[in-house]
C-alpha cells in the first residue's frame, strides 16, 4: 500500500515510545552505566572503562554458555520447523475436528513456563513419572539430573513438546491462504506430491515461516525458567544456558559489572541474528506483495 | 456445557458415503495427528493425574490413574488466601498489561500503517528489538528502578515491566491486520466531516476486530506464562502464582500432589481464552499477515 507522508504520525507513536522508554531505554542504560564501573559496595563506583568486556570476551564460561546455547538454539530449530510443517499438513481439512485439534495444540502455549518445567520434571522423574518409570521398566537407564545427555534430551524434547504447535499452527494459516484453483492445477498437470509442497505449499508458507524461525529463534534464545526449573542448569553446567547464566551472576552473585558486559554482549548477540531473519522476511514480504 | 461438547464431538469422523480414496488420505492424517496430540496430551494426562492422588498413592505406588480420586490438594489451593491470592494478582497485572499494550499500541499501528514519516523504518525495528531482548538481561534494572519510583510489589510494575515485549508484539500484530483494510475508506470517512478520533473508534476499530482481539490474547498469552520477570519484581502483595508454587519445596520433600493441582489450576485459564478464540487462532498466529 502507498503511504503518505505525514510527520505528525509522530504524534500517534508517541504514548508507545514513552512507555518503552520507561521499559526499556532507562534499565538499558543502567546496564550500559554498570558495565563500565566497578564497585565495592556500599554504592561507591569506580570508573572500569573497557575492563569487564575484556574479561567477558576471555572467560571461558561466557563462551561455553554461547557454545550451548546456539547448539541448542539449532537444535530446536532443526526439529520444530519440519515436525510442525508435517502437522501443519496433516492438519484435518474441515468439521469441528478442526477446532478440536487447534485447541488443544495451543493448550502448551498458554501453560506459564515454570509449570511446563514442573510438568516435564513431574513426567521424568524415575520414582514417580510416567516417561522416567516406563523407560526405567524397559531397561533403559535414564536420569535427567545426573546425565548430561540425558539432561539435554528431556530439555529439548520439552522445548518441542511446548513450541511445535505455535509453528504448525503458522504453517496451517499459511496453508489456508491457498486457492484451490492451484491444487486443481498441479492435479491436471499430474504434479507429484513432493512437487505441490515444494512449488506451491513451500513458497506459499515461507512468509509465516519466516516468522515462525524469527520466533522460535529469540524465544530459544532467551530461555530461562523451562530448563531451570528442570535441570537448574546442571549436571554440573551442562544445560547452563546463557540467561540461566546471567540471572546466577546479576542476582545471584551480585557481580554488577560483569553481568552488565555480559548483558550488552548477549543482547547484541540476539539483535545481529535477529536483523538478518528480519531483513530476509521484510525482503520475502516485499516479493510477495 | 456437558451437552455442546457431546453434540461438537460426533462419534463418526467420516460421512459414510466417502470414497475410499479420500478414506485413506484421511487415515494417514488420522494417524500423524492423533500421534502428535498424544504427545502433546500425556505429560498434562500425568499432572492431573498426580493432582488427583494423595502423596502416599504418589510416592509409594505407580499407578496410571488414581485408585482412589481425591480432591484434597485442590482444597488446600482454594482455602488458603496465600494460594489463591497468586491466581487473583497474576489475573490483575495480566489484565492490566493487555490493556496498557492494546491502547498504545493502536495508535502507533495504525502510524505505521497508513503514514511514512522520518525514521518510520528505524523505529519499527528498534521497537522489535525491545521483542528480541532477554528479560534476564533486565531483571536486575527493572528491579532498581521500580524500587526506587516506588512501585515496587504492586501490579502496575509488572503490567509495566511486561510492556516491554507485549507493546511492540501488540504493534507487529496490529499493523499487520491494518495493513488489509483499504485506505479509501478513510479518505471516506474523512471527506464525509469525520475527525481522526471519531473515525478511529466508531469505523475503523470495528474492521480490525478480530486484529485487536488477535493482539490481546497474544498480550495475555505471554504476559500470563511469563515468571522471570514478574518474580523478580515482587516479594508480597503482588506475587503471582508461578512464583507461589515454590512453597511446595518444604523441609520435608516436595508436596508433589498440590503442586500438581496449582500447576492444573494455572492452565485452566489459558484453555479458557483459547476456547473463546479458537476460531481466530490461525490467523492470528499468522500476525494478520497471511
Amino acid at each position: 500500500m502507498d503511504k503518505t507522508p505525514n510527520q505528525k504520525a509522530w504524534f500517534l507513536v508517541l504514548p508507545v515510545l514513552v512507555l518503552v522508554a520507561f521499559s526499556a531505554v532507562i534499565p538499558l542504560m543502567t546496564v550500559v552505566n554498570y558495565s563500565v564501573q566497578d564497585t565495592f559496595g556500599g554504592n561507591q563506583f569506580f570508573w572500569a572503562g573497557l575492563e569487564w568486556f575484556d574479561e567477558l570476551l576471555h572467560s571461558e564460561r561466557m563462551w561455553d554458555a554461547l557454545g550451548r546455547q546456539l547448539l541448542f538454539s539449532a537444535i530446536i530449530l532443526a526439529i520444530e520447523v519440519p515436525l510442525g510443517i508435517l502437522v501443519a499438513l496433516n492438519m484435518p481439512k474441515k468439521g469441528v475436528w478442526v477446532s478440536v485439534c487447534l485447541v488443544l495444540m495451543s493448550l502448551p502455549l498458554l501453560i506459564p513456563w515454570n509449570v511446563v518445567g514442573t510438568i516435564w520434571q513431574i513426567f521424568g522423574r524415575v520414582d514417580i513419572g510416567l516417561l522416567g518409570h516406563t523407560l526405567a521398566a524397559l531397561g533403559i537407564e535414564y536420569n535427567y539430573t545426573q546425565n548430561t545427555l540425558d539432561a539435554w534430551i528431556t530439555v529439548i524434547v520439552m522445548d518441542v513438546w511446548h513450541w511445535t504447535s505455535l509453528v504448525a499452527l503458522l504453517a496451517y494459516a499459511g496453508l489456508q491462504s491457498i486457492p484451490d484453483a492451484y491444487y486443481q492445477a498441479a492435479k491436471i498437470d499430474q504434479a507429484s506430491r513432493w512437487k505441490v509442497f515444494r512449488y506451491i505449499e513451500l513458497p506459499k508458507m515461507m512468509g509465516v515461516l519466516m516468522i515462525a524461525i524469527l520466533l522460535r529463534f529469540m524465544d530459544s534464545f532467551m530461555i530461562y525458567t523451562e530448563p531451570f526449573v528442570v535441570t537448574g542448569g546442571g549436571p554440573g553446567n551442562a544445560t547452563t544456558f546463557l540467561s540461566i547464566d546471567l540471572v546466577k551472576m546479576a542476582l545471584g552473585q551480585f557481580d554488577l559489572g560483569p553481568a552488565a558486559a555480559f548483558s550488552i554482549m548477549y543482547f547484541l548477540v540476539i539483535l545481529l541474528i535477529s536483523w538478518v531473519f528480519y531483513t530476509v522476511m521484510t525482503n520475502l514480504d516485499k516479493k510477495g506483495s | 456445557m456437558s451437552d455442546t461438547t457431546a453434540d461438537q464431538i460426533p462419534g463418526k469422523l467420516t460421512p459414510s458415503g466417502a470414497n475410499k480414496r479420500v478414506r485413506a488420505g484421511i487415515n494417514s492424517r488420522a494417524v500423524v495427528m492423533t500421534l502428535y496430540l498424544v504427545f502433546l496430551m500425556l505429560p498434562i494426562y500425568w499432572l492431573l493425574n498426580m493432582s488427583l492422588k494423595t502423596n502416599t498413592e504418589i510416592l509409594n505406588s505407580f499407578t496410571l490413574w488414581p485408585s482412589e480420586p481425591t480432591l484434597a490438594n485442590y482444597a488446600t489451593i482454594l482455602t488458603d488466601p496465600a494460594w489463591y491470592m497468586g491466581y487473583v494478582n497474576s489475573l490483575i497485572y495480566v489484565v492490566m498489561n493487555t490493556v496498557i499494550s492494546v491502547a498504545v499500541a493502536l495508535p502507533a499501528a495504525y502510524a505505521f500503517s497508513r503514514y511514512s514519516f522520518m525514521g518510520d523504518k528505524h523505529l519499527f525495528f528498534w521497537l522489535l528489538t525491545n521483542r528480541m531482548a532477554p528479560p534476564a538481561v533486565f531483571a536486575l534494572p527493572f528491579f532498581q528502578l521500580y524500587s526506587s519510583v516506588g512501585l515496587f510489589d504492586t501490579h502496575i510494575a509488572v503490567a509495566l515491566a511486561h510492556c516491554l515485549f507485549n507493546v511492540p508484539l501488540a504493534v507487529w500484530i496490529l499493523e499487520g491486520f491494518m495493513r488489509g483494510v483499504p485506505k479509501e475508506i478513510d479518505e471516506t470517512a474523512y471527506i464525509d466531516g469525520y475527525s481522526f478520533p471519531r473515525f478511529f473508534v466508531k469505523i475503523f476499530m470495528p474492521l480490525i476486530a478480530s486484529g485487536i482481539g488477535v493482539a490481546a490474547f497474544f498480550c495475555f498469552m505471554f504476559s500470563w506464562v511469563e515468571l522471570l520477570l514478574s518474580r523478580t519484581l515482587t516479594t508480597v502483595d503482588a506475587k503471582p502464582i508461578a512464583a507461589i508454587m515454590t512453597r511446595t519445596q518444604g523441609a520435608a520433600g516436595i508436596d508433589w500432589g498440590v503442586l500438581a493441582a496449582a500447576g492444573v489450576l494455572t492452565i485452566v485459564p489459558g484453555a479458557l481464552v483459547i476456547y473463546f478464540v479458537r476460531n481466530y487462532i490461525a490467523k492470528g498466529f499468522a500476525l494478520g499477515r497471511v
